[in-house]
């Protein structure tokens, strides 16, 4: 009997509460036109008043991405600690709060929404994947803050709201299409990790490919974090292609390149390029497994010039003398004095006088000098081919002349015309 | 008090306190981005409060609930992504298709840019999903371990197809950026308090029809199929008909919390409906109480709470407390924090047995536990999972 009743009260209630909760609803969207341009409704909440500014850093801490975004996370300290011995950003001292992405996109967007609405940071550093930087790109925009984001990527996006300081795809896989050719080389074979990156990157290599008269005889796929590889490397050996373009990410290379070299494939057979391992990477696929084997990226450690031997010297001494450094770690080192060069030239803070003074704006980085170009927020990067040496470090065998003008969509190549439409 | 507490006013009150929290106090505490977040929490509690009825209460370990959680979300993420692309773009084509798809809208999303199906799809198609696979696997008498496995690997790969489908689900990227949401602009801070204010009106409204259910009929059948299967089937009663009812009801409220979630936190991908996922929404519920109504709640709701803040200044060490609390709960409070008063009424009770000090204020204290609406308290929670 008493469930009956309760029944019964319980229905009107539960409606004036529905009714409640729906009467306090804000604007609807009558003209696009108008909403799409305005800014935002969120105005910043950056304080600039005292001695310190606010700065966030973003890297998953924790997740299967950790291994690789703490050496960011470091490199980004690194550059921290020493602007702020050197007097600050506009005299105010760097005040860092670091946020978990936890290697989940999600956690990434809501985690950059609270460096910017909770903690109100004057710009954000960090993100690895391109899914956490997808994730995190609506939020900048719809809060219009500043994100600096430090690792190569497969290009097609240019948002005023991120600083690309990683390369590009035509400073990295097009740079090394090119040198695959200048070496007589005239089929390939694709192998990837199924994602975005990989099959973006593959496009390209396909549009190259047909454009050069290059053959590429055949396009494989590995879902993230496979460790079987015996049919695809198999089909590797039996297509006795010139060379092998690898965009495998993380542990998938350990299986690829054991595999590899078990069906008697070396670095002079058949050598295979690799986009995704750096200095970093080599101890976890194995020394033994890649020694010789090439790959492409803008930095190395062992490059000769002076910024680079202080930024090296200045890592080993804070974080041991066993540590490398690598091409997204140096990415994000820059990306720190570009933001501080960014900010003392505009003379402010503000998100959109940063934006307007980015255009031009250099650093001398350890790759060598890099300048912002203002029509992307992409920055200029001088590519460069290695070599893995038996130290595990790599060695530059090949070296843009010049650096290269950032072309995310790839406007200025001919052939690539279909890709970006 | 505890007469108070049993009577026929004790659930409309409580549900008015719990608008009266969720929708006046925590808007005026909260800044817009804890809002969101509680929303956030409040979406995970939706799902909680199903696992409570079909874990808690029909003893059906369900490890995939992220599946059903997907398919909401996913398909209200469908929606939105269309309804954005013919708003602003023109094209009625979403940005990531023409990136890296073929540019053209398949025939498979076209059914959502209906407003109309794609509430309705929210709501039917975790139902149908739950649906055949509870008539596969109840029928055929699968329970305990072999429903848990099954469940669960629906989540993997469930997970990994959205993941191969670059060009259709975003692959790994998932969905994320939306602008509106049935032509409200998800920019203005009234319109985030709104979707807020739906998700908590849904989160009570589940928990008034799950207590309704609790104390029906059905209510005590599914409780007396999950600790007595067979004898419930020889009275007469088809006992994969009440679980696969029960299995759709918690399905459904999955369903609609994916479709709440994708609106209040902007995204969804497959790291959000996958096994890691799934496995978390069962932690709060067993932490808080599987058995009743609010533990599963009160559970799903601190649990998240405790992630974000602890997880932002010990970020690997969150992980293994996590693990640690779960073991803990599991092996010495089946019932969950909601079984805590009983426990230690029961300790005290045992000492005033043995002739232990504090007798003076025992009577009084010790009052039968009115706090519990369930027929069913925590202390008669089965070892379900090792049936």
């Amino acid at each position: 009997m008493r469930v009956s009743v309760t029944k019964r009260s319980l229905i009107p209630l539960a409606a004036a509460i529905m009714a409640t909760a729906v009467a306090g609803c804000g604007s609807q969207i009558s003209d696009p036109a108008a909403a799409n341009s305005t800014t935002s409704g969120a105005s910043s909440c950056v304080d600039t008043s005292g001695s310190s500014v606010k700065v966030g850093f973003i890297n998953s801490l924790s997740g299967t991405m950790a291994i690789s975004e703490n050496t960011v996370f470091d490199s980004l300290s690194l550059a921290a600690e020493e602007i702020n011995a050197s007097g600050g950003v506009m005299g105010k001292q760097l005040q860092v709060i670091s946020e978990d992405g936890a290697s989940e996109p999600t956690k990434f967007a809501e985690r950059a929404g609270k460096l910017i609405q909770q903690d109100c940071t004057a710009a954000v550093f960090g993100g690895w994947t391109s899914s956490s930087r997808k994730a995190m790109l609506p939020v900048f925009e719809a809060n219009d803050a500043l994100l600096f984001y430090p690792v190569q990527y497969e290009g097609l996006e240019a948002s005023k709201n991120i600083f690309y300081t990683g390369a590009t795809t035509n400073q990295q896989i097009i740079p090394a299409l090119d040198y695959l050719a200048e070496q007589g080389t005239k089929s390939i074979f694709l192998v990837g990790s199924d994602y975005v990156f990989p099959r973006t990157a593959n496009k390209i290599i396909q549009a190259y490919a047909a454009a050069h008269g290059m053959e590429v005889l055949g396009e494989e796929y590995a879902p993230l974090g496979s460790t079987e590889f015996s049919t695809i490397v198999n089909k590797v050996r039996d297509s006795k292609a010139d060379a092998v373009f690898n965009t495998l990410n993380g542990d998938s290379n350990v299986a690829f390149f054991r595999q590899y070299k078990s069906v008697g494939l070396t670095a002079e057979s058949m050598p295979v390029v690799s986009v995704s391992i750096a200095e970093e990477e080599v101890p976890g696929v194995g020394l033994e497994n890649v020694e010789g084997q090439l790959t492409a990226w803008d930095y190395y450690q062992t490059i000769d010039t002076p910024a680079n031997k202080k930024f090296v010297a200045a890592f080993k001494t804070k974080f041991g003398a066993e540590r490398v450094t690598s091409d997204p770690m140096e990415a994000a080192y820059t990306s720190l004095y570009l933001w501080k060069a960014m900010v003392e030239k505009a003379g402010s803070f503000d998100v959109d006088k940063v934006q307007a003074a980015a255009d031009g704006v250099t650093f001398d980085a350890p790759e060598g000098t890099v300048t912002v170009s203002g029509e992307n927020n992409h920055i200029t990067k001088t590519p460069r081919i290695g070599k893995i040496n038996s130290e595990g470090l790599i060695e530059t065998v090949w070296s843009s002349p010049q650096a290269v003008e950032p072309d995310p969509f790839l406007a200025s190549y001919e052939w690539a015309k279909e890709l970006a439409k | 008090m505890s007469t108070f507490l049993q009577s026929r006013w004790a659930a409309p009150a409580g549900l008015a306190a719990g608008a009266l929290l969720l929708l006046v106090s925590a808007p005026a505490a909260l800044s817009v981005f804890n809002l969101a977040l509680l929303g956030k929490f409040i979406c995970f509690a939706i799902v909680a409060v199903g696992i409570g009825l079909a874990w808690g209460r029909g003893g059906m370990l369900t490890m995939g609930q992220g599946v059903f959680f997907g398919l909401g979300a996913y398909i209200m993420a469908m929606h939105l992504k269309l309804a954005d692309a013919s708003l602003f773009g023109g094209s009625g084509v979403p940005d990531f298709m023409s990136l890296y798809g073929s540019g053209e809208v398949p025939g498979w999303w076209e059914p959502f840019r209906s407003p109309v199906v794609t509430l309705a799809a929210v709501v039917l198609a975790p139902a149908l999903v739950a649906l055949l696979l509870g008539l596969a696997v109840f029928k055929r008498r699968v329970k305990g371990a072999y429903f848990a496995i099954l469940s669960q690997a629906l989540a993997a790969a469930f997970a990994v197809f959205l993941m191969g489908q670059q060009a259709t689900t975003g692959g790994s990227n998932g969905l994320s950026g939306f602008r509106s949401f049935f032509g409200f602009d998800l920019k203005d801070p009234a319109n985030k308090l709104m979707l807020y204010s739906v998700a908590a009106v849904v989160l009570l409204l589940a928990l008034a029809a799950t207590r309704q259910l609790m104390h029906s009929r059905f209510g005590e059948l599914l409780v007396a199929v999950r600790d007595q299967e067979e004898r419930v089937r020889f009275l007469g009663y088809d006992p994969a008909t009440i679980k696969t009812l029960t299995y759709v009801i918690a399905a459904v409220m999955a369903g609609i919390a994916g479709a709440l979630f994708v609106p209040i936190v902007g995204i969804i991908s497959p790291a959000d409906v996958g096994v890691i996922p799934s496995i978390a929404f069962l932690i709060g519920v067993a932490i808080g109480g599987r058995a009743t109504l609010l533990g599963p709640v009160l559970g799903a709701l601190g649990v998240a709470v405790a992630q974000t803040s602890l997880a932002s200044t010990f970020p690997s060490f969150w992980v293994y407390f996590q693990g640690l609390l779960f073991v803990l709960v599991i092996g010495f409070m089946p019932g969950g924090l909601a079984s805590l008063p009983q426990l230690v009424s029961r300790l005290k009770r045992r000492r005033i047995e043995r002739g232990g000090k504090g007798s003076a204020t025992a009577p009084a204290t010790h009052a039968p536990e009115p706090a519990h609406p369930a027929p069913a308290t925590a202390a008669n929670v089965p070892e379900e999972a090792s049936r």
